[in-house]
C-alpha cells in the first residue's frame, strides 16, 4: 500500500477568531478505511472541510500521490476524486433522487436535460455498489438512510477515490449501521479509500484498519486500530480518564406532575409525525425517551412547551390542561426547557450573556424599578452568580453570547433554566455538541435537579446518555411509543435498538404502563 | 354599473389590459428568476427606471430605436451586476442593496438627465423613438380576438415568449435545475461543485434584463418619453405578483394580468365620478388584497391536507 | 500587542468602515461634479461649505435635521425587531394630512394647537404602521411588499383629503387652506426658522433611547430582532411585540408629519411625498438602529442635502446628486466584507494569540 494523500501542517483560524486547526498532520494509504476521531469540537469536521475544499486553510499544504494540490471550492477536491458524504445531508429535497445525483454534473442533450438517462445512470451505479434506491423518487419523501444512500452515490457519480464520510452512523439504527459497514467494505474491496469520521469506538474497532485521533484542533496520535483499546482511544481523545457512568442515587418517584394523553401531531407535509402518545413523569424521576432522530421526539417536546399546538389529545401539567396555554402561562406553571438546538431556539447571539440569562425572568419584580424599567445592578448580580454557579468561561457577564464556546453557550442555557423557579424539566439533546468537561457538569446538573424533587422529561439521541441518566425509559420509533422500560439500568443496548428500528413491539398494556396508573 | 359592464365588454378594454399587464409581467418573470435563486430582488423598481431612461436617450441620440433596446438591456445588466457584486461578494443585505439601487435609480436617473439635456424629470427635449406593433397575420383576421390580441408592441409579444423560455429553462436545462437547487438548497449545491456565487449573479442578471425590458416597454411603447418616477411602484407589485404567482412562469402571467386587469379598470373608472385619487390607489389595493387572498388560500389547502392525513 | 487591545482595535473597525464609506461617497461625487460642472470647484465649495456661510444656512441644516430625525428613529425601532417595513413613509405622510386637518378646522389655545396635533398624528400614524405587521403575523405577507403598497395607498389617500376637504380653491397651485395661526411652533433662534420642534427631536431621541436599552418592552424588541424563535421559546408574545412596536414607530413618524408642518408651513403644499423614510433607513443604518447616534447621522445626512441644494441652486450641478452619495453610503457601510480583509487579519492575530495563551496555561 502506498500514501495516496498527506496533509500537512495544517492550521485553520475561522473569521470569528476560533482556531479549529493548529498544525495538523493527517496521511491516508491508498485502500484502506481510515478512522478519524475525536470529541465534538476537536476540529475533525474543518480538517474534512479543508480536504473538500469547502474551506481555504489559514496554513500548511496538502499532498495528492505526492503532488501538491491547491483546491479553492468543493468542485477542484472533486475534480481530484474527493468526495465528502456529510453529517446534515447536502440535498436538495424537492429534486428526485436522479437529479440530486447528477447535479452539478448533468447529462445533457445538445443543450437541455437528458432525463432518460440521468435515471439510467443512477440505477446502474445503484446496482454496481449495492446501494438500492428509486431514481424518481423525490429526496423529500425518501427515508433518512435511503438519503444516505444517495449521498454515497453521488460522489461515487463523480467518480471520487477517496470517500469522507461525516458521521455516518449518527442518523442510523444499528442495523441499517450493519447494512452500511458491508456496503463499505464492498467499497474498499473495489479500491475506494475511506475516512470514517466518528466518536463511537466500538464502530471503529470493527470497521476501520488505522485511525488519527484529534484533540482540541490538535492531532494527538496515529494508529493501528488493532493495536490500541477502545479505553486507550478514549483516554487519548479526552486527555484524561472520564468515567462517563454517573453517580446516581435509585430514584424515588412521588407524585405525577406531567401527564401526556394521547397526543397527534400532523406536520406542515400533512404527515402524522406524533400517533397517540401517552406517558406521564413523576417528581423526582427523570423519564428518558430513546429512538432515531425524526421519530417524533421533537415534536412531542414542542408540544409539551407549548411551541406547538397537537392536532388531538391533552397535555397537563399539576392536573392543569395547558393545550390552550401560550408558552408564558406554561412556564409559569413551573415549567423549564432546555431546546434541542441551542444555537436556533435557545439564546439571542448577540445580546449580551446577563441579557440571555433574563429571558424568562425579566418580567418579574425583582428585574423591574417602578414596573417598567429593568434594574440593570440586579440583573448583573444574577449574571455574575449564574455565571461562577455554572462555570461560564468568560471575561465578563456583558459579552456577547455568540463569542462564547459550543459548551459554554450551553451552560448559560442550563444555567437560566434551572435557575428559574420550576419543578419540571423538559430536556432535549442537554450535551449535544460540547466539551467532555461540560457534559459530565451539565450531566450531573440534571441528576441533582432530580434529587432536589424536580420531575425530568430527557429526550436525547446519545443513547449512552439517556441510558445512564434516566430512570425509565421510552422508546419510539415512527411517532409512537414502541417499548416502556420501568427500570432503565436493565435495559441492554441492542435490545433497544430493535425497539428503535421498529422490529420488536410491546403490547398495549406494556406500553400503557408509562402512564403511571 | 351598466356604462361599467358595457365598457368590459368592448374589444379596446382588453386590448389595453394586456397592454397594462406587459411591463408587470417582464418585472414579475424577474422577481420569479431572482427568488428562485434564494434572492429577493428589490432593485427591480430602480432597474426597471434605468431600462426606461436608457432606451430614451440612446434611441434619441442614434435615432435607432433598436439601439435604444439594446443600450436599455445592457443598462439592466449592468444594474443587476452591481447588485449581485454587492449582495453576493461584499455581503451586503440583498434588502438594504436593493433600496440603494432604487434611490440611485429613481435620483440618478433624474440627474443624468438634467446633465444631458437640462429637463427637470421628463424627457420632453428628446425626440425618442417607439418600438414598433406588430400584427399577426392569421389571428389578425379573427374578429373581436384578433383586436385584442394582435396589433401589441413587440415587447408584449417577446414577454409571452419569455414565459415559454422560463419554463423550459427550469423544467428542462441545466442552468435551471442548478438555480433551483441553489435557491432551495446552496449547501447541497455548493458540495456538487457548483459555483453558488456565479449561478446567483447569473440569475440576478437575467432578473435584471426582464426588468429592463419591462422598463423599456414603459419608456418606448407604453408612452413615447421618460419621466421621473414613471414605473411607479411597478417593480414592487411584481414582488407582490411573484408570491401570488408561486414561482411559475404560468403563474406569473396570471398575477400579472390581474394587476393588468386593475390598472386598465382604474383607467376606465375614471369616466364615473369616483374621486381620482381612489383611482390612482387601485393597482396597490389590489396588490395587498391578492396577497392576501393567496395566503388565505394556502392556508386553507393546508388546513384540508392536515383533515385529509387525519381521517 | 495585548489582546484587550487587538479586540477594541476590531470593534473600531465598524466605526472606521463608515467613515471610509461616507469618504469613497463624497470622492465619487467630487468626481462627478469634476465631470458634469463647468465650474467644479465653486459647485464643490458650495456643496461643502455652502452651510456654514451664513448662519441662516446652518439653521437650514438643523431645520432639515428635525423631520428626518423623526423618521430615523421610527427606523430604528422598526429595525430593532428585524422587521423590514417602510411603513414609516406613509406614517409620516399621513401624519402631516392629519395635522393640516387640526390646524385647518380645529380653534384651540397657542400652547395647546400643535400638541392637539400632534397626539391626532401619532394616533395615525401609529394605526397605519401596525397595518404591515398585522399582515405578516396573519398571512406571512412580506412586510417590505405591503409596506410599499400601502406607502402608495397612504399617499393617494392623503391628496384625496386635501382635495376634497382641505384644498383652498384660491390658491393657485395644490394648497390647502391657511393653517390657524396657533398652530405654529415657536422659533427658538432668532433670524432663523429654527423652531420649537428641534426641542421635541432631543426630547424623542432620549425617549427612544430609553425605551429601547431600558425597558421591558426594548428588551423584548431586541430579543424578537435577535433570534425570534429564542423569543418564541422564553414565553414573549412575539405578535404583541411586533405590533406595539410597529405601533410607536409609526406614531412617532406621524408625530414627525406633524411637527414638520407646524414648524415650518403655513398650508400643506405637498403633491409629492417628500419620502423621509427612505433618508429615515440611511439614518438607522448610521446609527446601527442606536437612537443614541440619530442625531449625528441625521445632521450628517441633513448637511448634505442642504450642501447640495445651495450647489444646485448657484451652480450647475442638480441637487439629485444626493441620490447617489446615499446609495454609495448604503452599499458600502452595509457590505460585510468590504475591507473584510483588515478586520480577518486583525483577527487571525486575536485568535493565534488567544490560542497560545490557552496552551500555555495547559501546560
Amino acid at each position: 500500500m502506498s500514501e495516496i494523500l498527506k496533509m500537512d501542517k495544517i492550521t485553520k483560524i475561522y473569521p470569528g477568531g476560533v482556531v479549529a486547526n493548529y498544525q495538523v498532520d493527517f496521511s491516508l494509504q491508498e485502500g484502506e478505511i481510515h478512522a478519524l476521531v475525536g470529541e465534538n469540537g476537536a476540529g475533525k469536521s474543518t480538517l474534512m472541510k479543508i480536504l473538500f475544499g469547502m474551506q481555504k486553510q489559514t496554513e500548511g499544504k496538502i499532498y495528492l500521490r505526492g503532488k501538491e494540490i491547491n483546491m479553492n471550492s468543493s468542485q477542484d477536491a472533486l475534480e481530484l476524486g474527493i468526495g465528502m458524504v456529510h453529517q446534515h445531508f447536502m440535498l436538495v429535497p424537492s429534486l428526485t433522487v436522479a437529479e440530486n445525483i447528477v447535479l452539478g454534473h448533468e447529462i445533457k442533450k445538445g443543450i437541455f436535460l437528458d432525463k432518460t438517462r440521468a435515471i439510467e445512470a443512477t440505477k446502474e451505479l445503484s446496482e454496481k455498489y449495492n446501494l438500492p434506491i428509486n431514481p424518481k423518487n423525490k429526496v423529500q419523501d425518501i427515508s433518512v438512510s435511503q438519503k444516505q444512500k444517495v449521498e454515497i452515490l453521488k460522489a461515487l457519480y463523480r467518480g471520487a477515490k477517496i470517500l469522507i464520510l461525516d458521521e455516518p452512523t449518527a442518523v442510523l439504527t444499528p442495523q441499517e449501521i450493519e447494512e452500511l459497514f458491508e456496503q463499505l467494505m464492498l467499497l474498499k474491496k473495489s479500491g475506494h479509500t475511506i475516512i470514517f469520521i466518528s466518536h463511537k469506538l466500538h464502530e471503529i474497532k470493527k470497521l476501520c484498519d488505522r485511525l488519527t485521533i484529534m484533540r482540541d484542533g490538535l492531532s494527538v496520535g496515529v494508529h493501528n486500530v488493532n493495536e490500541v483499546s477502545e479505553d486507550d482511544i478514549s483516554r487519548l481523545m479526552v486527555g484524561r480518564d472520564v468515567k462517563l457512568e454517573i453517580d446516581k442515587a435509585k430514584a424515588q418517584p412521588k407524585e405525577v406532575l406531567l401527564r401526556v394523553d394521547g397526543i397527534n401531531y400532523i406536520n406542515d407535509f400533512g404527515k402524522a409525525v406524533v400517533k397517540n402518545v401517552s406517558f406521564s413523569v413523576r417528581k423526582g424521576e427523570i423519564v428518558g425517551i430513546a429512538g432515531v432522530e425524526g421519530n417524533g421526539q421533537s415534536e412531542i417536546i414542542e408540544i409539551i412547551t407549548g411551541l406547538k399546538k397537537a392536532t388531538k389529545g391533552k397535555v397537563l401539567v399539576h392536573g392543569k390542561e395547558i393545550s390552550n396555554l401560550s408558552v408564558r402561562e406554561i412556564r409559569e406553571l413551573g415549567m423549564a426547557h432546555i431546546p434541542e438546538d441551542r444555537m436556533h431556539t435557545g439564546i439571542a447571539p448577540n445580546m449580551s450573556i446577563e441579557e440571555n440569562f433574563i429571558s424568562e425572568k425579566y418580567r418579574s419584580e425583582e428585574f423591574s424599578k417602578n414596573g417598567y424599567l429593568l434594574d440593570n445592578k440586579k440583573i448583573s448580580d444574577l449574571a455574575k452568580r449564574l455565571i461562577r454557579k455554572f462555570n461560564v468561561k468568560t471575561d465578563s457577564e456583558k459579552t456577547a453570547v455568540k463569542g462564547l464556546s459550543g459548551g459554554n453557550i450551553q451552560k448559560v442555557v442550563v444555567g437560566r433554566e434551572f435557575s428559574s423557579d420550576t419543578d419540571l424539566l423538559i430536556v432535549n439533546q442537554p450535551t449535544r455538541g460540547i466539551d467532555v468537561g461540560a457534559i459530565e457538569f451539565i450531566r450531573k446538573m440534571i441528576v441533582k435537579m432530580r434529587d432536589e424533587g424536580n420531575a425530568i422529561l430527557l429526550v436525547s439521541a446519545d443513547l449512552n446518555e439517556v441510558m445512564t441518566l434516566s430512570d425509565s425509559l421510552i422508546v419510539m420509533n415512527s411517532g409512537e411509543i414502541v417499548g416502556y422500560f420501568p427500570d432503565a439500568s436493565k435495559v441492554m443496548e441492542k435490545e433497544l435498538g430493535l425497539y428503535m428500528l421498529g422490529v420488536n413491539k410491546q403490547s398495549e398494556e406494556e406500553i400503557r404502563r408509562a402512564v403511571n396508573e | 354599473m351598466d356604462l361599467l359592464l358595457s365598457m368590459i365588454f368592448k374589444d379596446a378594454f382588453w386590448f389595453a389590459v394586456i397592454r397594462s399587464t406587459t411591463p408587470i409581467l417582464f418585472a414579475t418573470l424577474g422577481a420569479v428568476v431572482a427568488s428562485r435563486a434564494g434572492a429577493i430582488n428589490i432593485g427591480i423598481e430602480g432597474t426597471m427606471l434605468t431600462g426606461a431612461l436608457m432606451g430614451v436617450i440612446f434611441s434619441a441620440y442614434t435615432q435607432n430605436v433598436w439601439i435604444g433596446l439594446l443600450a436599455a438591456v445592457l443598462s439592466g445588466i449592468l444594474v443587476s451586476m452591481l447588485l449581485g457584486y454587492f449582495a453576493l461578494k461584499l455581503r451586503t443585505n440583498i434588502v438594504l442593496t436593493g433600496i440603494a439601487i432604487n434611490i440611485l435609480a429613481a435620483g440618478g436617473t433624474v440627474f443624468l438627465l438634467a446633465e444631458l439635456t437640462g429637463d427637470k424629470g421628463i424627457s420632453t427635449s428628446l425626440n425618442s423613438l417607439v418600438l414598433p406593433n406588430v400584427n399577426i397575420p392569421i389571428i389578425n383576421s379573427i374578429p373581436v380576438i384578433g383586436n385584442i390580441l394582435s396589433g401589441h408592441n413587440i415587447l408584449t409579444y417577446v414577454a409571452i415568449l419569455c414565459i415559454i423560455l422560463m419554463h423550459i429553462l427550469f423544467n428542462n436545462m441545466s442552468l435551471g435545475l442548478r438555480i433551483k437547487a441553489v435557491g432551495e438548497s446552496p449547501e447541497a449545491a455548493e458540495s456538487v461543485g457548483i459555483d453558488v456565487f456565479r449561478i446567483k449573479f447569473i440569475a440576478l442578471i437575467i432578473s435584471g434584463i426582464f426588468a429592463a425590458l419591462g422598463g423599456a416597454f414603459l419608456s418606448m411603447g407604453y408612452v413615447s418619453w421618460f419621466s421621473s418616477g414613471m414605473t411607479a411602484g411597478r417593480g414592487f407589485i411584481a414582488l407582490a405578483a411573484r408570491a401570488i404567482a408561486g414561482n411559475t412562469s404560468l403563474g406569473s402571467l396570471f398575477a400579472s394580468f390581474l394587476f393588468g386587469f386593475a390598472d386598465t379598470l382604474s383607467n376606465y373608472l375614471q369616466e364615473f365620478s369616483i374621486p381620482v385619487e381612489f383611482i390612482h390607489m387601485t393597482p396597490y389595493l389590489v396588490t395587498i388584497i391578492g396577497f392576501i387572498v393567496i395566503s388565505i388560500i394556502n392556508d386553507k389547502k393546508e388546513l384540508e391536507r392536515k383533515k385529509k392525513q387525519m381521517n | 500587542m495585548s489582546s484587550l487591545k487587538l479586540s477594541t482595535k476590531i470593534n473600531k473597525y465598524d466605526t472606521l468602515r463608515t467613515v471610509i464609506a461616507i469618504l469613497i461617497a463624497l470622492i465619487i461625487s467630487a468626481i462627478i461634479i469634476f465631470a458634469t460642472s463647468e465650474t467644479p470647484i465653486y459647485s464643490i465649495n458650495n456643496f461643502l461649505f455652502g452651510p456654514i456661510q451664513k448662519l441662516k444656512y446652518f439653521s437650514n441644516v438643523l431645520e432639515m435635521m428635525i423631520p428626518l430625525t423623526f423618521t430615523g428613529l421610527a427606523l430604528c425601532i422598526i429595525y430593532q425587531s428585524k422587521h423590514f417595513s417602510l411603513i414609516a413613509d406613509g406614517c409620516f405622510f399621513m401624519g402631516a394630512i392629519v395635522a393640516s386637518y387640526v390646524a385647518i378646522n380645529f380653534t384651540l389655545p397657542k400652547a395647546i394647537h400643535p400638541v392637539v396635533a400632534m397626539i391626532f398624528s401619532g394616533i395615525i400614524g401609529g394605526c397605519i404602521g401596525v397595518l404591515p405587521g398585522i399582515l405578516k403575523i396573519k398571512w406571512k405577507a412580506n412586510e417590505l411588499v405591503t409596506s410599499l403598497m400601502f406607502n402608495y395607498v397612504f399617499y393617494f389617500f392623503g391628496l384625496y383629503i386635501v382635495n376634497y376637504y382641505l384644498r383652498d380653491p384660491e390658491a393657485s397651485v395644490f394648497a390647502s387652506y391657511r393653517f390657524n395661526k396657533s398652530f405654529a411652533l415657536p422659533r427658538i433662534l432668532p433670524g432663523t426658522r429654527l423652531h420649537a420642534g428641534f426641542l421635541i427631536a432631543i426630547l424623542f431621541i432620549i425617549l427612544a433611547y430609553i425605551y429601547i436599552y431600558k425597558t421591558k418592552w426594548g428588551y423584548e424588541i431586541r430579543t424578537v430582532g435577535d433570534n425570534i424563535n429564542f423569543a418564541k421559546y422564553s414565553g414573549i408574545n412575539t405578535a404583541k411585540v411586533i405590533i406595539s412596536s410597529q405601533f410607536i414607530a409609526g406614531a412617532v413618524a406621524g408625530i414627525g408629519g406633524a411637527i414638520e408642518m407646524s414648524g415650518m408651513y403655513k398650508r400643506f403644499l405637498w403633491d409629492v411625498t417628500p419620502s423621509y423614510a427612505w433618508d429615515g433607513v440611511i439614518i438607522a443604518l448610521l446609527a446601527k438602529n442606536n437612537p443614541k447616534y440619530v442625531p449625528l447621522a441625521a445632521f450628517f445626512l441633513s448637511y448634505l442635502r442642504i450642501g447640495a441644494d445651495m450647489m444646485s441652486r448657484r451652480a450647475d450641478v442638480d441637487n439629485e446628486i444626493i441620490s447617489i452619495i446615499q446609495a454609495v453610503m448604503i452599499l458600502l457601510i452595509a457590505a460585510e466584507r468590504f475591507l473584510a480583509y483588515w478586520k480577518q487579519r486583525e483577527e487571525n492575530k486575536l485568535a493565534k494569540e488567544k490560542y497560545l495563551n490557552a496552551k500555555k496555561e495547559v501546560q
